[in-house]
């Protein structure tokens, strides 16, 4: 039980007296009880994680944000199994900031992010939930004089000998008073609740509207602002007039701001038409005018340069010097806005001596140390409280925090709380996007048409780069997630050699679900694919060679080829590709069949998926995590693109920057992989793969290939004219 | 002075009347069920019903639905056969657009209590979802339209 977290139990399990007589397990803990005291409850807080009441009900502390992947469920879950309470008892509650809630293995922050929550917390959340049964077993067998080797627990009761129980909620007081085992034992035997789709618990208050999201924060007295933002990256103001603004009925203040002028409302609205009203005059440096068509034409340059070595292998370049054939093409992604539905926003109520944030982040510790620096607080003085997240995607987890602190600088101004609500327009132009990448790949093959030498330069901007993480993450010149995918590929080249150039710019660039991975496999997948066809191999049988020595890698590849009848005939005009990608810990493979019309256009019909992700929580939770990832992913091969013009950007809202819809949807089935293997990432993996399968199925219906993304009828008629 | 009726109860709210009713009802009336996710009419986040027509509450101005009754997802109630449907699917992940998708669906229903794919279409395809919950969304109409909510729905 130790792979995967690091964590060894001795460390794990430090005890400590509480205020309210309970004992925790994991760290000091300042807080595990707090809530327990202050509700007057004989409860039973054995750790950070958990409390039983006397009610019966436990409580599970997720010290991970909701975002939509279900983790106040499967976290819950993970305690829960080795607690072996009643289900039905068990609620959630997201946990405040606090060192005992640092992620398991990234270090001193708390966070939520790289695929992680399950496997960083499974021993953890087991290990609480044995601890804490071990206790409630003693209490008992404490009461009925018998050792504990003569009791058990089952569903919320302990069982003794002669038909004797007692419940977890009578048993909690008493419990409270025994020592925290140094070595708690985990369950054998079967399983009650690992491997089960059981109901999310977020569920209810999700479809009757009550669920709270940071926008939904309100609080009597807050004011409600909206930021007038330059038009372009590191824009600036120079001057503005305020006085139309504050001519508008329920404008209370106008004031500038690092990120712009807030215009402070007593609504949204009324802060809407001041904005409107508002006259500013922008400082536009020279290096902000940047124009995408430009940019690529400069990535297209650097790619017939050498970069940073990522990865050497043989000899790349002197094999494919000396080849009879070389196959070389080059590829493109856009930049790309996260767009959660819920735009970003967040409240703030800043006094002399605290601040309390209420928002939806994924970065709680980066977000909380940024407020207190604005604030002119310690870390401590400050609360931020996690709300729901209406989509994270990675966009929550700001390196720079840029809606806390532009909040936290309103709320300084104005002495009073204050929600800032970007409009979606606001929100999809602010930057931190998914950087634009360009790749350039020469390879030839032996004379079985297997891959000999692959030659791979990576051209885009670094997401670490310039961060506070940058010493941590960034490794002689490369920022691993610009090469992830493609650096480690599993496919045995021999003369494999990938580069990396890292230009910099105004853009600011964040992690976008499955980070570099969302273009490293497209990159991968596609070229691959030409490769098979060159050789007149299938390229699903092409893969298959390449992967002998990966199992799992090669299992779903196999399973998904197997559920979508890979040989199976398909009319005149559909096609299917194949796209198999590792990433987070988990391998995904999925078959995409299109079709394409008359006109042109190209539908996805079916996607089918098979994920090995190890052992696992909710199986449920984990198909619903792959629809997901594939609609996310989608909207990325079909719509996505955040291109810039002069500086602008030029999509604002959904018009312009298009998802999947519902009749756009095709159908997806998704199968999950029984293993045994240390759990891998969901959230994420699931959306590398998509872009490739629909790329290559496209090829395989029409002989199109578009080495560009988003995949639109005017490439695809482009494509057809030069095939 | 705007008066209208929400959920089946009258309400008076002081605002100039071309305030969006999505903002009237999320800050003046306490009821933020229904989102904010474009204020363009492009996402659906924020669809009620007014008279029993679903409506883009972001570009609705109050002024609009005087005298008329408004019902959100906070009025529908909660063994609704829709809601029914959306927890036997388990359709909902990060939850924000689901508001939005629940009262178009109980538009779609009441309109056609059968609806076919392309019913689900035509009447969906207004509501976006970035989690991608559009197949669970259809599992769970035709769930209501089979009668099958009712009966305990099937597992996901
Ligand atoms: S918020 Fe009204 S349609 Fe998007
Ligand atoms: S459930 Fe997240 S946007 Fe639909």
């Amino acid at each position: 039980m130790s792979e995967g977290t690091g964590i060894s139990r001795r460390q794990f399990i430090k005890t400590s007296a509480l205020a309210g007589g309970g004992l925790l397990l994991a760290c000091h803990i300042p807080f595990g009880n707090r809530d327990a005291a202050a509700a007057g409850e004989a409860s039973f807080a054995p750790n950070a994680f958990l409390r039983i009441g006397t009610d019966e009900s436990v409580t599970v502390i997720v010290n991970k944000s909701e975002m939509g992947q279900g983790v106040y469920t499967s976290l819950p879950m993970l305690l829960a199994e080795e607690l072996c309470c009643d289900w039905q008892k068990v609620r959630f509650q997201p946990s405040p900031v606090a060192p005992e809630y640092n992620h398991a293995q990234f270090g001193p922050i708390m966070v939520t992010g790289g695929s992680t929550s399950v496997r960083s917390e499974w021993e953890r959340l087991s290990l609480a939930g044995a601890a804490a049964r071990e206790m409630l077993i003693a209490a008992a067998a404490g009461r009925w004089k018998v050792g504990p080797s003569a009791c058990r627990a089952e569903n919320g009761v302990v069982l003794g000998p002669g038909g004797k129980q007692l419940s977890f909620g009578k048993l909690a007081a008493s419990a409270a008073k025994l020592a925290v085992p140094r070595e708690p034992r985990l369950k054998t035997g079967a399983r009650k609740l690992l491997g089960k789709p059981l109901h999310r618990l977020d569920s209810p208050a999700k479809i009757n509207g009550s669920a709270i999201f940071g926008i939904d924060v309100a609080v009597p007295g807050m004011l409600t602002a909206v930021i007038a933002r330059p038009p372009v990256f590191g824009g600036r103001v120079k001057s503005f007039d305020a006085s139309g603004a504050l001519a508008v009925p329920g404008v209370k203040r106008v004031l500038a701001v690092d990120a712009g002028v807030a215009v402070v409302g007593d609504g949204f609205w009324p802060a809407m038409n001041g904005r409107e009203k508002l006259q500013i005059i922008w400082e536009e440096p020279e290096e902000s005018k940047i124009s995408t068509s430009a940019m690529r034409e400069e990535y297209a340059r650097l790619s017939a340069t050498p970069g940073l070595p990522a990865r050497k292998d043989g000899d790349a370049p002197a094999v494919l010097s000396a080849a009879k054939k070389r196959f070389e093409a080059e590829y493109e992604v856009p930049y790309l806005a996260h767009a959660p539905m819920e735009p970003l926003n967040c409240f703030v109520d800043l006094k002399a001596d605290s601040c309390l944030i209420r928002t939806g982040s994924q970065f709680q510790t980066v977000d909380r140390n940024a407020a207190a620096r604005v604030a002119g607080l310690k870390p401590e003085q400050v609360t931020l409280e996690t709300t729901f997240l209406g989509g994270g995607f990675g966009r929550r987890a700001c390196t720079g925090s840029d809606f806390v602190i532009e909040a936290v600088q309103v709320a300084k101004a104005i002495k009073l709380p204050v929600k800032v609500i970007r409009t979606r327009e606001d929100d999809m132009r602010a930057g931190y996007y998914r950087p634009m990448w360009y790749d350039r790949i020469t390879a030839c093959l032996d004379d079985k048409g297997l891959p000999l030498a692959w030659h791979h330069r990576i051209v885009g901007q670094s997401i670490i780069a310039g961060t506070p993480f940058e010493s941590a993450m960034v490794k002689d010149g490369i920022d691993d997630t610009s090469v992830e995918g493609a650096a480690n590929t599993p496919y045995a080249i021999p003369n494999l050699q990938v580069e990396l150039h890292s230009p910099k710019n105004a853009v600011p660039v964040l992690w976008w679900r499955s980070v570099g991975h969302s273009h490293t496999a497209f990159v991968m997948e596609c070229f691959l694919d030409e490769l098979a066809h060159a050789a007149g191999i299938d390229p699903f049988q092409y893969r298959r060679r390449l992967l002998a020595k990966h199992p799992r890698t090669l299992k779903v590849l196999e399973t998904a080829a197997k559920k979508a009848g890979w040989s199976k005939p398909l009319p005149r005009g559909h096609g299917r590709g194949i796209a198999v990608h590792e990433s987070f810990g988990s391998f995904v493979a999925q078959v995409a069949e299109v079709s394409i019309d008359k006109k042109g256009q190209l539908k996805v019909l079916r996607v089918v998926c098979a994920i090995d992700c190890g052992r696992i929580v909710n199986p449920d939770t984990i198909k619903a995590q792959m629809e997901s990832g594939i609609t996310f992913g989608l909207s990325a091969a079909l719509f996505g693109a955040i291109t810039l013009k002069n500086g602008r950007v030029e999509q604002g809202n959904f018009h312009d920057y298009q998802l999947v819809r519902m009749q756009g949807m095709p159908k997806v089935e998704a199968y999950v992989i029984d293993s045994n293997e240390p759990p891998g990432g969901v959230g994420e993996p699931g959306v590398p793969p998509i872009a490739p399968a629909v790329a290559n199925a496209l090829f395989a219906a029409t002989g199109a290939r578009v080495r560009s993304l988003p995949i639109t009828a005017e490439k695809i008629s482009v494509a057809l004219g030069k095939g | 002075m705007v008066v209208f009726h929400v959920n089946g109860k009258e309400r008076r709210v002081d605002v100039t009347p071309d305030t969006p009713l999505l903002w009237v009802l999320r800050e003046k009336l306490g009821l933020a069920g229904s989102k904010f996710g474009c204020g363009e009419g492009l996402c659906g986040a924020c669809t009620v019903h007014v008279d029993g027509q679903p409506l883009r509450s972001c570009v609705t101005p109050v002024g609009d639905v005087r005298g008329k009754k408004v019902m959100t997802i906070e009025g529908i109630p909660e063994n609704h056969p829709v809601k029914k449907a959306w927890l036997a699917q388990e359709v909902s992940q990060c939850g924000y657009c689901q508001p939005g998708q629940i009262m178009s669906a109980v538009a779609l229903l009441k309109k056609k209590p059968k609806p076919t794919d392309a019913d689900i279409d035509s009447a969906m395809s207004g509501n976006l979802c970035r989690c991608g919950t559009y197949g669970r969304i259809r599992r769970a109409i035709h769930a209501v339209g089979a009668g099958a909510s009712t009966k305990g729905g099937k597992k996901p």
